[in-house]
C-alpha cells in the first residue's frame, strides 16, 4: 500500500460541495428513530414523551399504556410520522407498560431484551438475504430509564435493569419527576447516582464530544449533570405573559424547559438536536455489531467457544473461512498422496529388490551346478581321451607283440625246418 | 406542521402535528458533521488508450499534480495502477483514488483486454464482501475501494466508437458507473463534435451500453442534472499550463491559431463534467455503486455458492444456516475425496501386488526349468560315465587277459628264449 499524498489543489475542484450532497440526499430519504422508555408506571414517561415532541403521541384515539391495566410486561410500539423544517421524521416509540409494577419483578426485563434482540434479528436477517431491499431500521437506538425520585439511591431492579442492558442498547438513565426534589436533594441524588452506577460498572450512553470547541465545553458542563432530572407536562400554562408547558402548583409553576427547574432542555437538546445521530451510529456500529458477532460465532465456531481457532475465525468471513478449510484440506491431501506414494514406491522397491536377489541368488546357483557339470564332462573327456590314448598304446604295442611273435613264431618255423630246433 | 407525505420509511406511521419546534430538523445537519469528520472517500478508474490524456485530465480536473511516470505502449497486457490521495477542500477532506488502465488498446490483439479491468472491479467488489461477512467486522472505518465512476476516454477519431470501446464498455456497464468522455477534444470542430456526439450516443443504444445517468429524481438537481444528460459524452481538453488570457492566468493549450481554454464552456465540456462528477452527483455515484452494482455482484455471489433467500412465508432466511448446512455438505465432499484417494490407493496396492507375485511365479517356473534342464545334463553325464567306466572296465579285462596270455606264452617261449639267449651267448 502506497503511503498516500497530502495535496492542497490550487483552485476550485467542487468536491467541498459533498456535504450538500449528502444533506440533500438525506432530506430526500428522511430519517427515523427508534426510542424506549422503561420504568414504573406512574413516573411520566408518555408525558414526557409528548413534552419531548411537541406531540401528543398518546390522544384519545390512541390512549397510551398508562390509561390500560396490565398483567405482566409488554413492550408496545408506536409509530408517528413528523416534518419539520422540511426534514421527515418516522418516530417510533416503544413503551414497556407493566414494567416493575409486579410485587415479584423477577426477569421483568426479559420482554424488554427479547424486544431489543429480535430488532437486531430482524435487521441481521434482511441483511443477510441475498436480494436485499432498503432495510428499514427498527433497532432501538435508545433507551430512556426512569428513576423514581426517591432521593436516597437506585433501587436493586434499577441495577439490575441497566447491567443486563447496557451491552444491548444506548441506556440514558432520567431522574423522573424531579419537581419533587429540591435543587440540593437533586444533587445529592445524582452524586450516589453516578456513585453507584460506576460501582457496577454500568456503561451508561456518554455524550461523545464533538469537535467544535465551543460545543464541548457544553458538552462536559452537561456531563456534571448526569444523570438528566427531568419534569414533563402536556399542559401550557401562562407565566409572565409567557406561554409555557408547565406544572401549576399552588406555590407556582414548575417549568419544563426552564434549565433552573430540571434537565428537561438538556435532554430534548441532546436526544434530539445533537446526538440523535450518535445514538444511531452507537447503535449500529457496536450494539448492532456485538449483537451479530455473538449470534453468527454461535453458530460458526462451536458455539462461541473461545480458542484460538476461533479467534481466527472472528476476523474472517465465513465464505473466506470456507475457502480457508477448503485449502487447509487440499494440502493435507496432496500431503497424504504425496506420503502414500512414497510408502507404495518403497515397498515396491523392496520387493522387486528381493525378486532381483532372489533371481540372482538362483542364476548364481544355476551357473554353479553348469560349471560343476562342465568340470567333470571335461574331466570324463579327459579321462576318456587318457583311456583312448593308453588303449591305441596298448593296442599298438600289442599288435608289435603279435607281430613279434610272429615273426618270431616265423623264426622259429623257417629254423625248425632249419633242423635248428630241437 | 402537518404533512401527510408518505416516505419510503413511513409505513405505518400515522401522521402528527408537533405543537413547536422540537429540533429534529438538525438530523441532516449532524449527519453532515460526522460525514465531514469521518472524511469522504471516492474511487475513479480511468479507462481508455495510452495517449489519451487520461493523466492530464484527472490533474486538470482536481487542480494538483499526481504524481505518475509517462506510461510506455509495450506492456505485455493491460494493467491497472491504482494511486490514492488525501486532499481538502475547504473543510473537506476527501480520500481519492485514481485508477489508470496501463496498456489498454496497445495489443494487437484485443480480446481480452476488458477482462482485467473487470477482474480490478470484481476484486474491490469481492473485498468489501468479504468484509462484511466476517464475524467480528469493522465496516464503519473500512476503507472502500470500490470504483465509484469509471471515466471512459473515448479516441477524438471524429468518426465513431472502436469495437474495443463497445465491447469493454458493454462488460462493463453492469459493473460500475460509466461516464464517456471525448478525449483531447481540441482535436475537432464544433460541427464535427455534434455529430460525433450523436454517432456515439447511437452506438451506444443500439448497442445496449447502459452508461450512467445523472439523476433527476431529487427536485433540486433535477433539472441541471437533465440538461447535462443531454450533453453526454462530455468532450474535455486537460491542461495543467496556464496561459495569460487578459488580466488572468487560465489553465489552456496554446497553439498559433489560438488558444483552448479549458474552463471556457464555449470551448469544451470540461465545467460540465466537473459540475457532474464532483461537485453535483459524487455522492449519487458513490450510492448507486453500493445500492446498485455492488448488490448486484453480492447477489451473484452468493447465488452462485448456492446461497437463496428462502419464501418470505417460511421462517426468514439465516444466511448463517444455509451456511453451516453448506458447509457440512462441503465437508463431507472433502471426506469423500479422501476416502477416494484411499480406496484408489488400495487398489493400486493390490494390481501391484499381483504383478510382483507373477513375476515371482515367472521367476520360479523358469528356474525349475532350468533345473530340469540341468537334471537331464547330468543324467547324460552319469550315463556317459558309466559307459566310460564299462568300458575301462572291459579294456581292464581285456589288457588283463591279454598280459595273462602273455605272460603264460612268455613263460613257455619264455624258456624258449631263455635257451636261445642261452646258447647265443654260447
Amino acid at each position: 500500500l502506497k503511503p498516500t499524498l497530502c495535496l492542497r489543489g490550487s483552485g476550485y475542484v467542487g468536491f467541498a460541495n459533498l456535504p450538500n450532497q449528502v444533506y440533500r440526499k438525506s432530506v430526500k430519504r428522511g430519517f427515523e428513530f427508534t426510542l424506549m422508555v422503561v420504568g414504573e408506571s406512574g413516573l411520566g414517561k408518555s408525558t414526557l414523551i409528548n413534552s419531548l415532541f411537541l406531540t401528543d403521541l398518546y390522544s384519545k384515539d390512541y390512549p397510551g399504556p398508562s390509561l390500560r391495566i396490565k398483567k405482566t410486561v409488554q413492550v408496545e410500539q408506536s409509530k408517528v410520522l413528523v416534518k419539520e423544517g422540511g426534514v421527515q421524521l418516522t418516530l417510533t416509540i416503544v413503551d414497556t407498560p407493566g414494567f416493575g409494577d409486579a410485587v415479584d419483578n423477577s426477569n421483568c426485563w426479559q420482554p424488554v431484551i427479547n424486544y431489543i434482540d429480535s430488532k437486531c434479528e430482524d435487521f441481521l436477517n434482511a441483511e443477510s438475504r441475498v436480494n436485499r431491499r432498503l432495510m428499514p431500521d427498527n433497532r432501538v437506538h435508545c433507551c430512556l430509564y426512569f428513576i423514581a425520585p426517591s432521593g436516597h439511591g437506585l433501587k436493586p431492579l434499577d441495577i439490575e435493569f441497566m447491567k443486563r442492558l447496557h451491552d444491548k442498547v444506548n441506556v440514558i438513565p432520567l431522574i423522573a419527576k424531579a419537581d419533587t426534589l429540591t435543587p440540593e436533594e437533586c444533587q445529592l441524588f445524582k452524586k450516589q447516582i453516578m456513585k453507584e452506577i460506576q460501582e457496577h460498572k454500568i456503561q451508561i450512553y456518554e455524550f461523545p464530544d464533538i469537535e467544535d470547541d465551543e460545543d464541548s465545553k457544553l458538552i462536559r458542563k452537561i456531563k456534571e449533570r448526569m444523570p438528566l432530572a427531568v419534569v414533563g407536562s402536556n399542559v401550557v400554562i401562562e407565566v409572565n405573559g409567557r406561554k409555557v408547558r408547565g406544572r401549576q402548583y399552588p406555590w407556582g409553576v414548575a417549568e419544563v424547559e426552564n434549565g433552573e427547574h430540571c434537565d428537561f432542555t438538556v435532554l430534548r437538546n441532546m436526544l434530539i438536536r445533537t446526538h440523535m445521530q450518535d445514538l444511531k451510529d452507537v447503535t449500529n456500529n457496536v450494539h448492532y455489531e456485538n449483537y451479530r458477532s455473538r449470534k453468527l460465532a454461535a453458530v460458526t465456531c462451536n458455539g462461541g467457544v473461545d480458542t484460538s481457532k476461533t479467534k481466527n475465525q472472528m476476523t474472517r468471513s465465513p465464505l473466506a473461512q470456507m475457502e480457508e478449510e477448503r485449502r487447509e484440506h487440499v494440502m493435507k491431501m496432496k500431503k497424504m498422496e504425496t506420503e502414500m506414494e512414497q510408502v507404495f514406491e518403497m515397498k515396491v522397491k523392496e520387493k522387486k529388490q528381493k525378486l532381483k536377489d532372489s533371481e540372482a541368488e538362483l542364476e548364481r546357483r544355476h551357473e554353479q551346478m553348469k560349471k560343476n557339470l562342465e568340470a567333470q564332462y571335461k574331466e570324463l573327456e579327459e579321462k576318456k581321451r587318457h583311456h583312448e590314448e593308453e588303449k591305441s598304446n596298448w593296442e599298438a604295442q600289442q599288435r608289435i607283440l603279435e607281430q613279434q611273435k610272429l615273426d618270431a613264431s616265423k623264426t622259429m618255423e623257417k629254423n625248425k625246418k632249419k633242423g635248428k630246433i630241437f | 406542521g402537518l404533512d401527510c407525505a408518505v416516505c419510503k420509511y413511513g409505513e405505518g406511521a400515522r401522521a402528527v402535528p408537533l405543537a413547536g419546534h422540537v429540533g429534529f430538523d438538525s438530523m441532516p445537519d449532524q449527519l453532515v458533521n460526522k460525514s465531514v469528520n469521518h472524511g469522504f472517500c471516492f474511487n475513479i478508474l480511468c479507462v481508455g488508450e495510452t495517449g489519451l490524456g487520461k493523466s492530464t485530465l484527472m490533474d486538470t480536473l482536481f487542480n494538483t499534480k499526481f504524481e505518475g511516470e509517462p506510461t510506455q505502449h509495450n506492456q505485455p497486457g493491460v494493467q491497472l495502477k491504482s494511486n490514492t490521495y488525501e486532499l481538502q477542500e475547504s473543510n473537506v477532506r476527501l480520500k481519492l483514488t485514481v485508477v489508470n488502465t496501463v496498456g489498454f488498446g496497445d495489443q494487437i490483439n484485443k480480446e481480452d483486454s476488458y477482462k482485467s479491468i473487470v477482474e480490478f472491479i470484481d476484486t474491490q467488489f469481492e473485498a468489501y464482501l468479504q468484509e462484511e461477512l466476517k464475524i467480528k467486522r469493522t465496516l464503519h472505518s473500512y476503507h472502500d475501494t470500490r470504483i465509484h465512476a469509471c471515466l471512459y476516454f473515448i479516441a477524438p477519431t471524429g468518426h465513431s466508437l472502436k469495437s474495443l470501446d463497445l465491447v469493454t464498455m458493454k462488460k462493463l456497464d453492469s459493473k460500475v458507473n460509466i461516464i464517456p468522455i471525448i478525449a483531447k477534444s481540441d482535436a475537432i470542430s464544433k460541427s464535427e463534435l455534434t455529430k460525433f456526439k450523436i454517432k456515439i450516443t447511437s452506438e451506444l443504444v443500439s448497442n445496449g451500453v447502459q452508461i450512467y445517468q445523472f439523476p433527476t429524481d431529487d427536485e433540486t438537481v433535477a433539472e441541471i442534472n437533465s440538461t447535462m444528460n443531454g450533453h453526454l459524452p462530455f468532450a474535455v481538453v486537460g491542461s495543467t499550463e496556464e496561459v495569460k488570457i487578459g488580466n488572468k492566468m487560465v489553465k489552456a493549450r496554446q497553439y498559433p491559431w489560438g488558444t483552448v481554454q479549458v474552463e471556457n464552456e464555449n470551448h469544451c465540456d470540461f465545467v460540465k463534467l466537473r459540475e457532474m462528477l464532483i461537485r453535483v452527483n459524487m455522492e449519487d455515484l458513490r450510492e448507486q455503486t453500493h445500492t446498485r452494482h455492488y448488490e448486484l455482484y453480492r447477489r451473484c455471489k452468493l447465488e452462485e455458492m448456492g446461497f437463496k433467500d428462502t419464501d418470505p412465508d417460511c421462517k426468514p432466511f439465516s444466511l448463517q444456516e444455509t451456511y453451516e448446512a453448506k458447509r457440512n455438505e462441503f465437508m463431507g465432499d472433502l471426506q469423500k475425496k479422501e476416502e477416494e484417494m484411499r480406496q484408489m490407493f488400495v487398489q493400486r496396492v493390490k494390481e501391484k501386488e499381483a504383478e510382483l507375485k507373477e513375476a515371482e511365479k515367472e521367476l520360479h517356473e523358469k528356474f525349475d526349468r532350468l533345473k530340469k534342464l540341468h537334471q537331464d545334463e547330468k543324467k547324460k553325464l552319469e550315463d556317459k560315465k558309466k559307459s566310460l567306466d564299462d568300458e575301462l572296465n572291459g579294456f581292464k579285462q581285456k589288457k588283463t587277459a591279454a598280459e595273462l596270455l602273455q605272460s603264460q606264452a612268455q613263460q613257455a617261449g619264455g624258456s624258449t628264449t631263455l635257451k636261445r639267449d642261452k646258447e647265443r651267448k654260447k
